[in-house]
């Protein structure tokens, strides 16, 4: 398998599906003129390819890039609606939550809405307040509404791919830091990634750190360094946030018995409250340690570096934690 | 051609086509009639807007659709989807709520839709199907398909953000958009007048100079010319147009609203205007007669209660039905 960037390989399934498929299409600022550094850079040469009807340079109007999607999904094409980021998708929030997500049920099944909203999700360093937030679990909350957050390259292809075959709205949120990450990525154009299921990306046996996008690269770092001071850890990439692989993260604790939910979002009303809940709800019996999550201090990111690493959740934080719930009741003196 | 009468005169092609947009406006005031007496009755749930006033601009521009032609609707929306040649039994069903409804009773009165005659769904958020219809024009053109797509917005919703940005759009993608505005002077329950700057929705339009005809919009007549001149020019490639038709709302905002912010005898001089007695007077000046008239209105009143009849009888949906169609993959479970 060919190695590839994040940002390349999401192109690159962009564009199998639309050569595979005449009525997908997107739209979004600036996608026709390819600068480097931004998230356009993901549409590069794309529109020399499908011309201008397919790969549509917007003017600054996110509420109408994503109800245009909208409407033209269920007029019975495939829009993926560019918004660059969840910052100014912010902007487009209506015409994804009473729209998007409301049409295929308050209209009786009668109509689809397969559109995919791209709006990546991150801290960026120096980025600041209002271009580096994570808002995925907003999205989790509303009905109708699928949630992708891709950590690899091979899966940023492979879940955009199933995301743009998808019926249904999805959002799709690449991390910004990622897109520069290397990985190999497979070239079947056939090869497709399943919404909703999780993946091992460490085997261990000690205790389940599950994780999504950009914090699977932080907690597989943690696992490594954790195996230095002989703990085992298994990381669960989550993939997808709605819906999530409780299966998956329920069969990893019932070997661990240790659930740590690490996330960059802001800690309080985030989605690793949601998967220690599930877990703690079905598997109280089976927990050696009470769950834990970690999470970024409730305040908007800041931009001086000392402040933004304070913002920050790393893989300092992870360890810690990860050490502090092997220690409980003894199970790291037993070693 | 033109056709003999119980009176023996001959009318014209247009007299028969004017009578029976007529007969559709008769159909849309008997239906929301029904329907606020439903919701009197607490049958209907929830809030009902009624257009009684405004049905002149709904049947001609409808009447000059193709049925695969689209339309957007919006809150107050009963009239755009009989006047697209939705079923109104199925629209009553839909308002008590029951199996049958055209959204099988997950819509309502505010988010009626009929997929199957190109109607695109009753909308609560003002402003929202313009870019929604925009997008449905942009799969028009992707598509090569010479389908017009209509969308209805109202004086209050002129002053969102989403009505701008898809003005601009319309015009910089020269998409196949009819937009109407139907202007009842009245943004919910504020006079629109008094919270609006500048000359009004043609002025808007045209500052994105996108092609504005004004029409009296309680003249059946006026309305269709402009409808069908517009129509033809989007059909024929000619880009969005914009239909701004002055109206007046009868009733409140919604049935239940007595309308105090008016002021006193605005609504009965208003009634002298309504369109259905305008279109009235003109049908017998080309030689229809009274008894026609009154036939086809007692027609259209026992269509809309043989509608309201099923719908009475019609069963509530099972509560599992409340599971069905939130998405395919992550939908919620039904319990056993």
């Amino acid at each position: 398998m060919p190695e590839m960037t994040y940002a390349d390989a999401v192109r690159e399934g962009l564009a199998e599906e639309m050569r595979r498929d005449p009525l997908v299409w997107a739209l979004g600022e600036d996608l026709s003129t390819g600068h480097t550094s931004t998230s356009t850079n993901q549409y590069k040469n794309l529109i020399d390819e499908f011309g201008p009807k397919r790969i549509v340079n917007a003017p600054i109007s996110e509420s109408t890039i994503m109800g245009s999607a909208v409407g033209a999904a269920v007029a019975g094409t495939r829009p993926i609606a560019d918004l660059r980021s969840i910052d100014f998708g912010l902007c487009a929030i209506d015409e994804l939550v009473n729209q998007a997500a409301k049409i295929r049920y308050m209209f009786g099944g009668q109509a689809r809405v397969p559109l995919v909203a791209r709006m990546a999700i991150g801290t960026r360093h120096g980025a600041a307040a209002q271009h580096s937030q994570s808002y995925e679990a907003w999205f989790v909350h509303i009905p109708g509404l699928i949630v992708v957050t891709p950590a690899t390259p091979a899966d940023g292809k492979g879940l955009l791919k199933s995301a743009i075959r998808c019926d249904d709205p999805v959002v799709f949120m690449e991390h910004k830091e990622l897109w520069g990450a290397k990985g190999e990525v497979p070239t079947d154009a056939d090869h497709l990634v399943p919404l909703g299921k999780a993946r091992i990306a460490r085997a261990g046996k000690d205790l389940t750190i599950v994780a999504w996008s950009r914090m699977v690269v932080l907690a597989c770092q943690a696992a490594e360094e954790l195996a230095t001071v002989g703990i085992d850890a298994e990381v669960i990439d989550l993939r997808t946030l709605w819906p999530w692989d409780c299966e998956a993260v329920f069969a990893s604790v019932r070997k661990t018995g240790r659930l740590l939910v690490p996330q960059e979002a802001v800690l309080a009303g985030g989605f690793a409250g949601e998967v220690v809940a599930t877990v703690a709800e079905a598997l109280g019996d089976v927990l050696k340690a009470p769950v834990r999550r970690i999470g970024a201090p409730r305040m908007p990111v800041p931009y001086a570096p000392p402040l933004e690493d304070e913002y920050r959740i790393t893989d300092r934080h992870i360890v810690a934690t990860a050490r502090s719930m092997v220690g409980y009741g003894g199970a790291l003196a037993r070693r | 051609m033109p056709t003999a009468t119980s009176a023996g005169t001959e009318r014209t092609n247009q007299t028969e086509r004017i009578f029976g947009m007529f007969k559709t406006m008769l159909l849309i005031r008997a239906f929301e009639e029904a329907a606020h007496q439903m919701l009197t009755e607490g049958l209907v749930h929830g809030s009902v807007h009624q257009s009684i006033g405004q049905e002149a601009i709904s049947v001609a521009v409808c009447g000059n659709m193709r049925r695969d032609d689209l339309i957007q609707s919006n809150h107050r929306g009963h009239a755009h989807a009989i006047a697209k040649g939705a079923n109104p039994t199925a629209m009553m069903k839909e308002l008590l709520g029951r199996v049958g409804g055209t959204n099988g009773g997950k819509g309502g009165s505010m988010h009626i839709a009929d997929f199957s005659v190109g109607m695109l769904g009753a909308n609560g958020i003002l402003a929202d199907g313009m870019p929604l219809a925009a997008g449905a024009a942009q799969a028009v053109a992707l598509k090569g398909e010479d389908k017009v797509v209509g969308v209805f917005v109202g004086d209050g919703s002129t002053n969102r953000g989403p009505f701008y940005e898809s003005l601009n759009w319309a015009k910089v993608f020269h998409l196949p958009l009819l937009i109407v505005c139907e202007d009842n002077g009245y943004a919910s329950t504020t006079a629109t007048r008094s919270v609006t700057a500048g000359g009004g929705p043609a002025v808007r339009a045209r500052a994105f100079d996108i092609p504005v005809v004004s029409v009296d919009g309680n003249d059946l007549l006026a309305v269709d010319a402009a409808a069908a001149e517009l129509i033809e020019r989007i059909r024929n490639g000619g880009g969005p147009q914009f239909l701004h038709a002055a109206t007046y709302r009868l009733k409140g905002h919604v049935s239940r609203d007595p309308g105090m912010y008016r002021p006193k005898g605005e609504v009965e001089e208003r009634w002298d205007h309504e369109p259905i007695r305008r279109c009235e007077a003109w049908l017998v000046g080309q030689g229809v007669a009274l008894n026609e008239i009154e036939a086809a209105r007692a027609a259209a009143q026992a269509a809309i209660a043989a509608s309201v009849a099923e719908a009475r009888a019609a069963p509530f949906p099972d509560p599992k039905v409340a599971y069905a169609d939130v998405q395919d993959v992550g939908a919620p479970s039904c319990p056993k």
